[in-house]
């Protein structure tokens, strides 16, 4: 498993997700619909290369557990213009991005998106043409996922947008989008991302003081 | 004691104040003029910042009440910029602030720390401003990555104080400058969340490793800037910082 730079992943970038808020985006807090790409950090606590057990804090039942395919990133990426975009691209990476549930998207989700171990990740693959199906599967059955064909930004048009910003270099990592609705995992559960063309990743949800203890 | 890492005829040194301008680690004396200061810690991890951490601050930004619980968002290495550096002010902007910021450096391994113990776990001390770029805040993920995570928009520096040097962090007084002006001046004794509490908080859910800042929010007397300006943000006992803001025709150059 080769190490992350910084991993950006970007909410609200699969068609339907932003329909699924309603009227709510028009309203207090958020008054309009976003402009920019809605986008936020998972720092390197979170990382688990290879997957495995995840913590879910005390008094938390469930965690969301979204796949995601991660860009990961050859060159240094600054400015760079859609017909460019995906000559920045090395590898392709699957993931599973896990938070602890939260209807609000006003303010940045540290608490809930940044705890140690919730960014498993398995092997980097080369890039693939074509729109990836990502897809979760809890304890075997399918619970949810999306096309990269059905991005609101597609990948060229994200990189862009974020580039335009934020110079990426060697070794970060863009996800490209979450999907419509919220996969569940309670403790226990068995949660694998399989994302054709690219590869797998999986994790098990445990009691966080369990991986404490491992690691005291 | 303080250190800064500068670049000098070719390569990167750890440098310390010295009365004729810097001292390298191999012991030359070089005038500040002829180095290049670079962010003062050299492998940053995690970079936390704090928004309306201070009551005066929120206040002046038209939030009734203080949060209840820290703000906290996260920025990349590429917001990062040493002592002296450019920032660019983007053509569409006009309402770009400063903010003036005690920013703490972690220097070791911290998991659920206790507030009592929060110090131990602090290597020092440096300065940042943490530039905001207001005609972009959207209300997602506020403050949102296109107003705090831009390349260049975090100038930090110019020297780490060790933690040791530092009689009471939480008793600094701060002040900011755009060109020669005072127009910020507050005191991290006004935070509402102060350095112990926000070790122990996010210590509490995730750990925290050395390199890793802690950005601690600022007072009020955030004012617009125009290209051109110099703006110093300073923190007692700890050093003056300074960047230059240039719209995108100086920045780029009229050519772009």
């Amino acid at each position: 498993m080769s190490a992350l730079g910084t991993v950006y992943g970007v909410i609200l970038n699969v068609q339907g997700a932003l329909e699924a808020l309603g009227d709510a985006v028009n309203t207090a807090p958020y008054k309009a619909p976003p402009k920019a790409p809605v986008l936020y950090i998972k720092p390197a606590n979170t990382f688990l290369p290879g997957g495995g057990p995840v913590g879910a804090p005390d008094g938390v039942e469930e965690l969301e557990v979204q796949p995601t395919l991660g860009l990961v990133f050859g060159r240094t990426a600054s400015r760079v213009s859609e017909a460019d975009a995906l000559d920045y691209v090395s590898g392709f990476l699957p993931v599973i991005d896990v938070t602890v549930p939260h209807a609000s998207v006003y303010r940045p989700a540290i608490r809930q998106r940044c705890r140690d171990g919730f960014l498993p990740y398995g092997a980097v693959a080369a890039p693939t043409r074509g729109a990836v199906d990502v897809r979760v599967q809890i304890n075997g059955q399918d619970a949810g996922g999306f096309s990269t064909g059905d991005l609101v930004r597609p990948i060229a048009r994200l990189i862009a947008d974020v580039t335009d910003f934020i110079t990426l270099s060697p070794g970060d990592v863009l996800l490209v989008g979450l999907g419509v609705g919220s996969p569940r995992a309670k403790i226990g559960d068995q949660v694998t991302a399989t994302l054709s063309g690219v590869g797998d990743v999986s994790c098990t949800i445990v009691p966080e003081a369990q991986i404490e203890e491992r690691a005291a | 004691m303080k250190r800064a890492r500068v670049a000098y005829a070719g390569q990167v040194y750890e440098a310390t104040p010295h009365d004729a301008g810097l001292k390298l680690a191999d012991g030359r004396v070089v005038a500040e003029s002829d180095v290049v200061w670079l962010p003062p810690v050299a492998n940053v991890g995690t970079i936390f910042a704090l928004g309306l951490n201070y009551a005066d601050h929120a206040k002046e930004l038209a939030f009734s009440k203080a949060p209840e619980e820290p703000l906290v968002f996260l920025k990349g290495p590429n917001t990062l910029l040493g002592h002296k550096g450019v920032t660019r002010m983007p053509a569409d902007v006009n309402q770009m602030h400063y903010e003036c910021e005690l920013t703490v450096v972690i220097g070791k391994t911290a998991r659920k720390v206790k507030r009592a113990d929060a110090y131990d776990y602090v290597a020092g001390y440096t300065v940042a401003n943490d530039y905001a770029l207001r005609e972009y805040l959207e209300n997602y993920y506020r403050p949102n990555l296109r107003v705090k995570n831009r390349d260049g928009c975090t100038p930090i520096g110019p020297w780490l104080t060790d933690a040791a040097d530092v009689a009471d962090p939480m008793n600094l007084k701060l002040q900011t400058t755009v060109n020669g002006k005072v127009t910020q001046s507050g005191s991290t004794k006004d935070m509402i969340f102060d350095v112990p509490f926000l070790i122990e908080y996010l210590s509490s859910f995730m750990t925290l490793s050395p390199g890793d800042l802690i950005l601690t929010g600022t007072p009020e007397g955030t004012v617009y800037l125009n290209s051109g300006d110099v703006i110093v943000t300073e923190v007692e006992g700890l050093g003056a910082l300074e960047n230059t803001v240039l719209r995108d025709d100086d920045y780029y150059g009229k050519a772009q």
